[in-house]
């Protein structure tokens, strides 16, 4: 075999990058390459599983069976979209419980949005609509990443997360058409959630500094902001259906820019809750720890069971 | 602990009757019934396959993808193997 010099070796993934040829895990790629993934894909899968806890919580008290039935299916299915993002981050040669001390150690993040507290019922209807909403903006976007094990799974959770938009919204539909007291509890939902869902594409261009080479490899393929305005854009005519207000009084639609305008975010708050300051990171990772470490036991009897059972056949 | 991890399997399912059993994933299981029971659930949710295969991943041999070239080239280069290499007489039907 040739041995190449490692200049040579970039040059050649930037060309196929550029061609758009997918990254398949045992193809060389460029340390950083394989850091950003690993570090990218592992907070979106620790998000997965943290994103479970709100929702979680009102299994047991949906409103009726359907809604019920409902909740648990997509509580169910960001579990198993957690799973395929582990699967894929081991792709890259990670580990995945690794990973997932770096979650408890607090020293890998996950979405901001999680930290923020499901409080009543319209919470619920509201994460569907606005957080799963904001979190198929940017997957869809991910569906064409250059890494293929990362695009392919992103393929199969966009489909099943638009499920988790419309169920949202047709919860809110109907508190929204119901009393004036279901109404109201949508608004103040959306009153608290609005912001923090803007927040989810996460800091202004101008302010993150590893976008520009994420393009470059197309791992992102659209900036923070150009995917937060789209956001915005899809969102407004979807409350105006709802009859609730967004809470910003400088939203209004821009004729010449063909955008709605939008207040600037507040970024320490961003920022406060991202290093670990928001209303609920020390109860999200404490109920992370705590399944880790009561589940340990189910873990090593099953281990155990099965090498026992190995041992028996070939005795 | 990491000794004692769980072995990593890789998943096939087969979609539909007719249709060969194609990758979808991995997981980690303890052995062999429990991985097809986990791929059930984090694989077919929404009646995705008929059919499920799971192999350790420690068995698995891939190919080095920088023998490719040496690999794959051979056959590019081989156009007589197709069919529209060959010219037959205009009005020559069934062929």
């Amino acid at each position: 075999m040739k041995t190449l010099d490692l200049q040579e070796l970039e040059k050649r993934f930037q060309e196929k990058v550029d061609k758009e040829i997918k990254i398949e895990p045992n193809d060389w790629m460029p340390d950083e390459y394989r850091k950003t993934l690993i570090r990218q894909i592992s907070q979106h899968a620790h998000s997965e599983i943290v994103g479970m806890l709100p929702e979680g919580n009102w299994i047991t008290r949906a409103p009726n069976l359907r809604r019920k039935a409902v909740l648990l299916a997509k509580v169910q299915d960001e579990a198993g979209h957690g799973l395929y993002l582990y699967s894929s981050v081991e792709t890259l040669g990670a580990d995945r419980e690794a990973t997932m001390d770096d979650l408890h150690s607090g020293k890998a993040k996950y979405s901001s949005i999680f930290n923020y507290p499901a409080v009543t019922w319209a919470d619920i209807g509201t994460i569907g609509w606005l957080v799963d909403g904001a979190a198929i903006m940017n997957q869809v976007a991910l569906c064409r990443c250059s890494y293929g094990p990362y695009a392919r799974g992103m393929v199969k959770i966009c489909k099943e997360e638009s499920f988790h938009q419309r169920q949202g919204y047709e919860s809110l539909v109907t508190l929204c058409n119901g009393t004036p007291a279901q109404k109201a509890m949508a608004q103040d939902a959306m009153n608290r959630f609005w912001w923090p869902a803007l927040m989810m594409f996460g800091p202004s261009d101008a302010d993150s500094p590893h976008s520009a080479q994420s393009m470059k490899w197309k791992i992102k393929r659209f900036s923070n902001d150009e995917l937060r305005q789209s956001f915005v854009d899809a969102t407004v005519p979807q409350a105006e259906i709802l009859g609730l207000t967004i809470p910003d009084p400088n939203l209004k639609w821009n004729e010449e820019r063909g955008h709605y305008d939008f207040s600037p975010i507040n970024w320490d708050e961003f920022w406060q809750v991202v290093n670990g300051n928001g209303p609920c990171n020390k109860e999200r990772i404490d109920a992370r720890k705590k399944a880790k470490e009561n589940g340990m036991w189910v873990r090593e009897a099953a281990m155990a069971y099965a090498e026992k059972r190995a041992m028996k056949k070939t005795a | 602990m990491s000794n004692r991890e769980w072995p990593l399997w890789e998943v096939f399912i087969r979609s539909k009757q007719g249709l060969n059993h194609k990758h979808v994933g991995s997981l980690r299981a303890p052995d062999a019934t429990l991985a097809l029971e986990n791929a059930r659930d984090v694989y077919t949710r929404r009646s995705e396959g008929i059919s499920i295969w799971v192999v350790e991943s420690n068995y698995v041999h891939a190919s080095d993808p920088s023998d490719a070239d040496s690999l794959f080239e051979p056959s590019d280069t081989k156009v007589y193997r197709h069919p529209t290499f060959y010219d037959v007489p205009d009005g020559v039907k069934h062929m």
